[in-house]
């Protein structure tokens, strides 16, 4: 039957299998290719209906391009990106552009700026009935409930309607892009640092939103985000990137009590927490990211990785499965966690 | 003496009048930095924390004005101690205790250098302005200056351009050429904000390591309650241009006494939380600086606020037995309802 697997269980909203993204380096006059960045290195992933899954890591590891990909705002160089909705499958990666548009519906960004992402010369009501009147709900009575409905989803008042976006706050605003995003009950919501744009006493209000919201419409979502803080409020699911792989993923509760790869390690070890009591406890990683077009061989992380041996200079760990739910790529997880 | 402050404030204004009306970016705010410590001022956009520090070094962009208030530094030789906020802006004094005293560094390393000229340049540039040293000492200097901030061959990378170093080393560089000069203090705004957390984790020791190393008086401003815990000896919590609670670190997040102090604390995401836990909440926006609520700035969202009193009489700062000052009616002596 569609939209179920071999065993008969619901397929994944989306399951990313591979997903490759190069961008060339070019050099001299006729701009031949001398090499390439790997900025997506073999990333897969799904997300179940009603679930919600987090991207993370730091600068360039990879991990708005992921976004970027699944949306097709940037063509994938390789791998699959599998959408299911009502029933059907799609594939994201090898679809043409005309084919994407249709099912742009289905998926909606909320973006990390909510001053740069809304339109100043629109009012609050035609920026949310913006993806409505594209696609076909002709009616200006109906257009009009459903922004009340939306207004009244993401708890602000109908009164706004009619007001510009500079008279709002950055939450404010965030809350409106979010009605934005919802206007057209997307299958799946692709959210880039939704919160890290907000002060400290808004950005609480704008996790506690996204929680309801996924408990009452059932959301589907990738998470894309730096602040590991943020991902365990919201996340289900972790997957940690570095270099353009995932290195670790595990249901939230179980990759933060215990990570099992160095670099998730690192990573969460290097939060600092609100008590003045826990200070200094930390492990510092030496160095930095290194250069993507140059990663190092065998593991990327083993420079700056304290547990590495020869055989982590020498050969490229595989994602493995470490326990139920849980996959690590590294070759000493077991000793590591 | 000792323990005596290097950099007393008292009651600072900071004044910015404009076509729409005053904006009272900082208003009436009091603190004491000591020697080799780290004094954290912690709080949310529009609290006037960064324009506090360009107050101190009267860097303030117009229509910015001080109204009000004394920065008293004390030198270490036997000069007597000078107020601040008397100086001209542009005057021989302020610039001869820029760099020298006081230096500083803060969130966007790329802004604070120019393009055009290499890492070595620039460092010299600060050396030589402040000091008689030859060039070829200079040099030696700020080699020496690279390498203390933790810049791996710094022979090398002292002739490269500030956009052939990752964000990281950038911050370690803005870091060597503000201690070029030897300062006694140094005032860190939002040092590792752009950066990812494992960069923010070596940067935050860097600045540990040095303030042991060199008597460093420390003056921190951030968001991040969780950078404040890490860093700060005493700290200062600001909202809407008013210091709401001062006091040392180890009080303001294990007893924190000003109803938005523990709001705050409250409402910090955290990677101990029980995963999807939904967290305590304030109500309502920060205010617009132009339309701040009558009586204590705070009352709008404070879940203790007294109708009749916090709007509208802007709560004194008070003293409590253990040292710490809160601006909170909820802590006067003669408060009507105790604090919980």
């Amino acid at each position: 039957m569609k939209g179920l697997d071999h065993e008969g269980a619901p397929l994944p909203v989306l399951a990313v299998a591979d997903l490759v993204k190069h961008f060339p380096i070019r050099k001299g006059f006729l701009r031949r290719k001398v090499g390439a960045v790997r900025a997506v290195d073999g990333v897969s992933f799904s997300i179940r209906q009603g679930e919600t899954l987090g991207l993370v890591g730091e600068s360039g590891c990879g991990k708005t391009t992921v976004a970027r990909c699944i949306l097709r705002a940037m063509p994938p160089s390789s791998g699959a990106i599998r959408f299911t909705v009502d029933g059907a499958t799609h594939d994201l990666a090898a679809l043409p552009r005309r084919a994407i548009r249709k099912l742009r519906r289905h998926m909606q960004m909320v973006f990390q700026d909510p001053y740069a992402s809304l339109n100043p010369r629109m009012v609050v009501a035609e920026i949310i009935s913006e993806p409505l009147k594209l696609n076909g709900w002709n009616d200006a009575a109906e257009r009009q409930r459903r922004v009340a409905e939306l207004l009244d989803l993401v708890q602000l008042p109908r009164s706004y309607a009619s007001r510009y976006p500079h008279a709002f706050s950055g939450g404010q605003r965030q809350r409106i892009g979010i009605a934005r995003a919802l206007a057209l009950n997307p299958a799946l919501i692709v959210a880039d640092e939704p919160v890290s744009a907000l002060d400290v006493s808004v950005q609480a209000q704008i996790v506690n939103l996204m929680l309801d919201l996924q408990d009452r419409l059932k959301l589907s979502m990738l998470f894309v985000a730096h602040d590991l803080s943020v991902v365990k409020h919201v996340c289900d699911q972790v997957a940690v990137m570095y270099l353009g792989r995932i290195v670790e993923s595990a249901a939230t509760a179980d990759l933060y009590a215990r990570p099992m790869h160095p670099y998730s390690q690192a990573l969460l070890s290097a939060v600092p927490h609100p008590d003045p009591r826990t200070r200094g406890d930390r492990i510092v990683l030496q160095g930095s990211v290194p250069d993507a077009a140059h990663p190092p061989p065998g593991c990327h992380f083993h420079p700056r990785c304290r547990f590495a041996t020869d055989r982590c200079r020498a050969e490229s760990p595989m994602l493995r499965d470490i326990a139920p739910g849980r996959i690590v790529a590294c070759h000493h997880a077991e000793q590591v966690g | 003496m000792a323990n005596e402050p290097i950099l007393a404030v008292r009651n600072l204004r900071t004044h910015f009048p404009t076509r729409d009306g005053v904006v009272r970016a900082v208003d009436g705010v009091s603190f004491d930095l000591y020697p080799g410590r780290t004094l954290g001022i912690v709080g949310e956009s529009g609290c006037g924390k960064s324009v506090m520090t360009r107050s101190i070094l009267r860097i303030l962009d117009p229509p910015g004005r001080i109204v009000e208030g004394s920065m008293m530094l004390r030198f270490a030789d036997a000069r007597l101690p000078v107020d601040l906020a008397t100086l001209a802006e542009d005057g021989e004094e302020i610039r001869k205790i820029r760099g020298r005293e006081i230096a500083l560094i803060f969130q966007e390393p790329m802004a604070s250098f120019s393009q055009y000229y290499t890492v070595g340049d620039q460092i010299l540039e600060a050396i030589r302005l402040h000091s008689t040293a030859t060039k070829a000492e200079a040099r030696a200097q700020a080699i020496e200056m690279l390498r203390r901030v933790g810049i791996p061959n710094p022979e090398r990378r002292i002739d490269e351009y500030p956009f052939q170093l990752s964000g990281g080393l950038r911050q370690r560089v803005m870091i060597a050429m503000a201690l070029a000069c030897n300062p006694r203090v140094l005032i860190a705004d939002e040092p590792t904000t752009a950066l990812d957390v494992t960069t923010q984790a070596q940067v935050l020791e860097l600045l540990r390591e040095l303030r042991g190393g060199q008597n460093l008086s420390i003056i921190l401003i951030t968001h991040d309650m969780g950078v404040i815990a890490e860093m700060a000896d005493d700290v200062v919590v600001m909202y809407l241009g008013r210091a709401v609670e001062t006091g040392p670190v180890e009080q303001i997040f294990h007893d924190p006494k000003h109803p938005y102090t523990r709001a705050l604390l409250r409402s910090i995401p955290s990677v101990d939380a029980t995963p999807r836990a939904r967290l305590a909440t304030m109500p309502g926006a920060i205010p617009h600086p132009l339309n701040r609520p009558a009586g204590c700035p705070f009352h709008p969202r404070c879940a203790e606020a007294i109708a009749g009193i916090c709007d509208r009489e802007m709560p004194p700062a008070i003293r409590l037995p253990d040292g710490r000052e809160v601006a909170c009616v909820l802590h006067a002596p003669s408060a009507v309802a105790a604090p919980a």
